[in-house]
This record gives C-alpha cells, structure tokens and sequence, in this order.
C-alpha cells in the first residue's frame, strides 16, 4: 500500500522514504518474528494440556504421539464435572476470589484516593510503605499469619484454621497493596484541576472520588480487578498451609492433592482440571478487555 | 452577585512568600484582571478567592462575609481553568449541570438554566457530545457554561486563553466580553497577557513580585503608570526609558538625553517637574507612539531630533523603526510612507506632552 503512494511522488522523496519504509519493514519482521515464537512458547503447555485432557489414561500411559489424539474421549470432564468434590473446589475458588476482589477494591480506591489526593502529613512515605509490604513474599508471611490465626482461634474460640473463608482475609495482604498502587498511579494521572472543578462544583470528598475519580479511572480500577481476581484464583501456598480438609479446598490445591495420589498422577484429570481452572480467569480477561480501553481522560484538558 | 474584598492577604509556601499583603476591593458586576508576570502571585491570589489555596494571613470577603475557613462549595463561586478541565465522562450537558446535580435543583430547572447558558455561548448543537470530540475553543466555552449554569456570586477564570491559538484567543476574548455584559457577574481573571487585560477589564490589577504595583481603568495604567513596571509591561511594544537628567537653561527648564540632544519641557511639564533635583538618576519614558516621524505641522512640545534607523519593522498601518540613543535601544512608531529604512537616517519626533519621568532608583514616576 505505502509503496504505491510513495511511487506517486517525486523521485527524491520516493528514496527517501523507502528507506523509512524498508526499516520498518524490518522491524515489522523481526517483531513478527518474535511474537510468534513467544507465541509458540506460551501456548505449547496449554495446548499440551487440551490433548492430554481429551485422552484415556490407558493412551496417555501408551508409547504413542504425545501430540495426537488417537482415540479422543471426554470421560475426563464428564467424571470432573459430575464430582461433587471439584465443584467444592471450584465453588470456593469462585467465592474466594469474588469477595477477595470485592474487599480490596473497597480499601484500595478509598485509600489510593487519599494517598494520591489529600495532601496529609506523610501520605508520601504512607504511599511508599504500601508498596513495600507488597515486596514481602508471601513464602515469608504465612507461618506468622499461620501463628496470629491459631493464636486468635485459641483466644476467641472462633475456628479460622482449615476453613477456606479465613483465605478471605489472608489473600488482601497480597492484593491490597498492589492494587492500592495501580491506582494511586491512575489517580495522580488525572488532572488536578479535575477535582478542583468538582471541589467548586459543590462535590464532597466522597463524591469527587465516586462520581468523577471512579469513571475517569476505569481502566486502572479495571486492571487492578483483573489483578487481585488473578492473585486469589491462582494463589497457591495460603491455601496449601490454612486449610487441609477436601471440602475446604481451592482449585489449585484441590488438583494436585486429590488427582494425585502417592506417586500415581491421573494426569488425564489433572490436564482437565488445569484446563478448567484456567477458564474462569481467561473468560474475565475477555470480558474486561473490552473496557479496558486506555486514553479515557481524552479531553478533559488540553491533551 | 455580590463584592470582594481582600484585607492584608498573605501567602507563604514555608519560607518563600508568594503573595505579600494584597489589599483588592472589587465592586458589584465588576470585571477585574488581575496581570502580571509569571510567578508574580496573580494565579495565587485567585485561587485564594477560590478557596483552593489556604491564606495564611490576612481576609477574604465575598459579599461582605469573610470567607477565610469557608470551604470552595459554600463560597458561590464558579471557575473557568486554564486547562478546562471538563469531566471527561460527561457529555456537555451533563457536565454543565454536575454542579446542580450535587445540589439537588429540579431537573426541570437544570434543563432550563443548560438550555439557556448553551445558547448564550452558541453550543447548543454540542450539548451530547464528550468535551474529546471538541475543539479547544469549544471546550472553553463548555467551561464557561459550566460557571454561567451555576449563576454564582463570583467568577472566577485563571488564564482561560492560554491553551488557544492567537486567532481564537481574540475571538474567545469578545465572546468573554459578551457574555459578562449579558450576565454582569463580578469577575476576578488572570491573566498574563496585557492585551487581554486591557481590553477586558473595568480595572487592571497589574501584580509584580507578590505585590500589587498598581490598580486603575485600562487608561489610567497606560496614560499615568505609577511605576516603571507598571509603565514597561503595559503597552506594546514596550515603552522607551532614556537616561536623562534635568537642567535650567535660561530660566526654563530642559532635559537633556544626550551631549547634543536637550529638549525644552512643555509649560505644564516644566511646572511638574520644577522643584525635583537637577540630577542624572532620572529616566525619560516616552511610548513609541511618541516617537514619530518630524512633518511640517508639529504643535507645541513636540521636539524632533536626527539619527540613524538600525532596524525598521514594517508592519502595514505603522511601521516599527529602532535606533539607539546613547547605547539604549530605543523603538518608534512611524507612517509607513514616512520612508524609513533600515540604516537610513531619519528625523524624529518627540511628543514630550506625553513623557514620563522616573526615578531611576525607586522606579516610580514622577
């Protein structure tokens, strides 16, 4: 296309901007050529996992290609799906992850609001410190959190040890900072003189922050949500170590404790279960992309 | 509707004092711009009447109550930003009402007063869109409606024109003009631009350092300047300063500019200046309007001199010449058939009924 206009004008700027042209070209290439092995990379497993989940065991175990169904059989969802322990495992996933996401957005839009905005005295060091307790792994936290929920148990007679809703609690100690700082970055962004014109407009605090911040906003608050879905539906390590019953499982500890067992892996199952769990986050993504759309303070200001 | 006062105002950010003692008292329905250099505390001051910044001495009053702890919503004020700042999620409409929304009007009242305001400011096509598919101008004038909507004590506009092209900031500046003699709202705006003061206000502030150097109609600032600041910044192109000194010469009085240029002062002027100091520390200011080409019908206190153009600046209806006196640059205003070149010698005009004489050290004028 670019080559046929180009032809059209003068001989002088048809070299030169064919040289333009040809860089691009190549950088096009090379950029094509990366994604797609980046591509490749990234979807060998996942596709590894559909044909593995579409065998028998009796295929999986057989010296055939691993990269061919020879005899495809759905008997690996259907057992799954009519599991009344998978869908435990998928139900308090779900409820997890619903209420986890629900809980930080509710503290961290206020509070990135209020470190982003109200000047206090050192809300800067606060915004700081907030990032830095996001840098503590979650490796080094959970035999203190561990400890504090059997101490609280022993004093209050309340079982929070082996239930999956105390993960409700312990899983915004990863996301609450994180998200807090998306967004206190996303709030910064927008103009100053936004929430003066709300300030004289006659908005409260409050109001600036649901009428005017949360709209601008959407897109950060919406990658913050993706965030902290993702965080809780894959954490791994909290629900290893709080709850030990089947019934108060997640998904990930769920698959890998009940479909294997000793050094048996009912890999079909398993295949079938990653798949499975990997849909929920991926059909969100899908869903949120679509307002995930960037540029949303166009116009506000003189851009 | 209402005045504003400020009493004694301070602003100090830690140690740096931005606006130092403002004392302003701005009647009913009148139009004030506040001007002055950047970082001269104009933008400040407003933002002070907003309620956006903090005084840290001295009162603020709108309509006679003093507003110092009174938060920006219960001030009944209404601001046009540099930037606009239109809420980027809200049609026109809707940003124009937000504030009646906060305050609960009747919708049909809401409907009513954005109907209006949009047509007062010619947007009433554009009452759907965002503020992204409009032009600069537009949103401007979205911002504006924003304040009219409110019909509040005080407007107040902090270098609405900035962010817009020459030609639409001319244009934007009559629509500004019309509208506040439609709505006769007391106006406070900034502004950096002296043109802009001086076409829209009932009175100038002109502000320099943190202080008010000098408050008086368009006239006044431009026909009797108090200070040389005053006299430098308001006008285009600038006034001339020439060193000079005053000397009796036969029982009259001259000032003398050069070794061999002296002129003799006009009666009135000789009578002004008579009991000040024959000394050198003093500074002619005359405007390039004053500067002219000599012709054959020069009325009394009209004094004409020879130099040397160095450069002419032809601008159609006038034409710019520069020559230096003494070392300093000095700029005229001549007919553009006066046959001014550059490098040609010419023969100017001084019309000394309109000098002005400062003191070189204080900057005031005598």
């Amino acid at each position: 296309m670019s080559t046929l206009a180009i032809d059209k004008t003068g001989p002088t700027r048809k070299v030169k901007l064919r040289s333009m042209s040809r860089d691009r070209t190549w950088a096009l290439r090379w950029s094509y050529f990366f994604l797609v092995l980046f591509a490749i990379f990234f979807l060998i497993p996942p596709v590894y996992m559909l044909i593995t989940s579409l065998k028998s065991s009796a295929e999986i175990s057989a010296a055939t290609n691993p990269w061919w169904v020879f005899h495809p059989t759905l008997s690996n969802y259907v057992e799954l799906l009519t599991s009344n322990q998978f869908l435990r495992f998928f139900w308090n996933s779900s409820m997890i992850s619903i209420v986890v996401v629900i809980v930080t957005m509710l503290i961290s839009i206020p509070a990135a609001f209020a470190l982003a905005r109200m000047k206090f005295w050192g809300s800067a060091t606060l915004a700081t410190g907030v990032f830095l307790t996001y840098l503590i792994p979650d490796s080094l936290l959970f035999i203190p959190l561990f400890k504090m929920l059997a101490v609280v148990q022993d004093f209050t007679g309340i079982t929070l040890l082996n239930r999956w809703y105390v993960l409700v609690f312990i899983y915004p100690t990863l996301t609450v900072p994180f998200c807090t700082w998306i967004m206190i970055g996303y709030f910064a962004s927008i103009p100053k003189e936004l929430d003066e014109a709300a300030l004289i407009d006659g908005a409260s605090w409050l109001q600036t922050l649901t009428r005017i911040f949360i709209p601008v906003a959407l897109p950060g608050l919406i990658a913050a949500t993706i965030f902290a879905f993702t965080v809780s539906w894959a954490q791994f390590l909290y629900p290893l170590v709080f709850t030990t019953s089947i019934d108060q499982l997640v998904l990930p500890v769920g698959i890998t404790t009940t479909l294997i067992k000793g050094d048996v892996f009912n890999w079909g199952q398993i295949m079938t279960g990653a798949l499975l769990g990997a849909a929920p986050p991926l059909v969100i993504y899908a869903f949120l992309m679509d307002y995930y759309i960037a540029g949303l303070t166009a116009g506000a200001t003189k851009g | 509707m209402a005045e504003v006062a400020l009493r004694k105002v301070i602003k100090r950010y830690d140690d740096v004092e931005a606006v130092r003692g403002i004392d302003l008292d701005i009647a009913d329905h009148e139009f004030i711009v506040l001007v002055g250099p950047s970082g001269c505390g104009k933008s400040t001051t407003l933002r002070m009447i907003a309620g956006l910044e903090d005084i840290t001495d001295g009162d603020i009053m709108i309509g006679g109550d003093v507003v110092n702890d009174v938060p920006p919503k219960d001030r009944d004020i209404a601001m046009v930003f540099q930037n606009y700042a239109l809420y980027p999620h809200m049609t026109v409409a809707e940003n124009m009402s937000f504030g009646l929304r906060l305050k609960h009007y009747p919708k049909a009242e809401i409907k009513a007063r954005v109907t209006e305001a949009a047509r007062l400011l010619d947007i009433t096509d554009l009452i759907d869109r965002k503020p992204k598919q409009l032009s600069g101008g537009q949103r401007q004038r979205v911002a504006m409606g924003r304040a009219i909507v409110r019909n509040p004590k005080v407007f107040l506009f902090d270098e609405p024109l900035s962010n817009l092209d020459a030609k639409l900031r001319v244009q934007m500046r009559i629509e500004i003009k019309k509208v506040h003699q439609k709505v006769r709202t007391t106006t406070v705006y900034v502004t950096h631009d002296q043109v802009e003061a001086m076409t829209l206000a009932d009175r100038v502030v002109v502000m320099n350092k943190g202080r008010i150097e000098q408050i008086g109609t368009p006239n006044e600032l431009y026909h009797k300047p108090a200070t040389r600041f005053v006299a430098g910044f308001i006008g285009s192109p600038a006034m001339n300063f020439l060193p000079c000194r005053l000397e009796d010469a036969g029982g009259a009085l001259q000032i003398r500019l050069t070794d061999r240029i002296a002129f003799a002062l006009p009666p009135a002027r000789a009578t002004r200046y008579n009991a000040l100091p024959r000394t050198d520390k003093l500074l002619l200011g005359i405007r390039p309007e004053h500067l002219t080409e000599s012709h054959a019908h020069l009325g009394p206190g009209v004094e004409t001199f020879d130099t040397v153009l160095d450069v002419t600046e032809p601008m159609g209806m006038e034409t710019l010449v520069y020559f230096g006196l003494e070392g300093t640059p000095v700029c005229g205003r001549v007919d553009p058939n006066a046959g001014a070149a550059d490098g040609a010698p010419m023969r100017l005009a001084m019309d000394l009924n309109n000098m002005h004489l400062l003191n070189e050290e204080t900057g005031v004028v005598l």
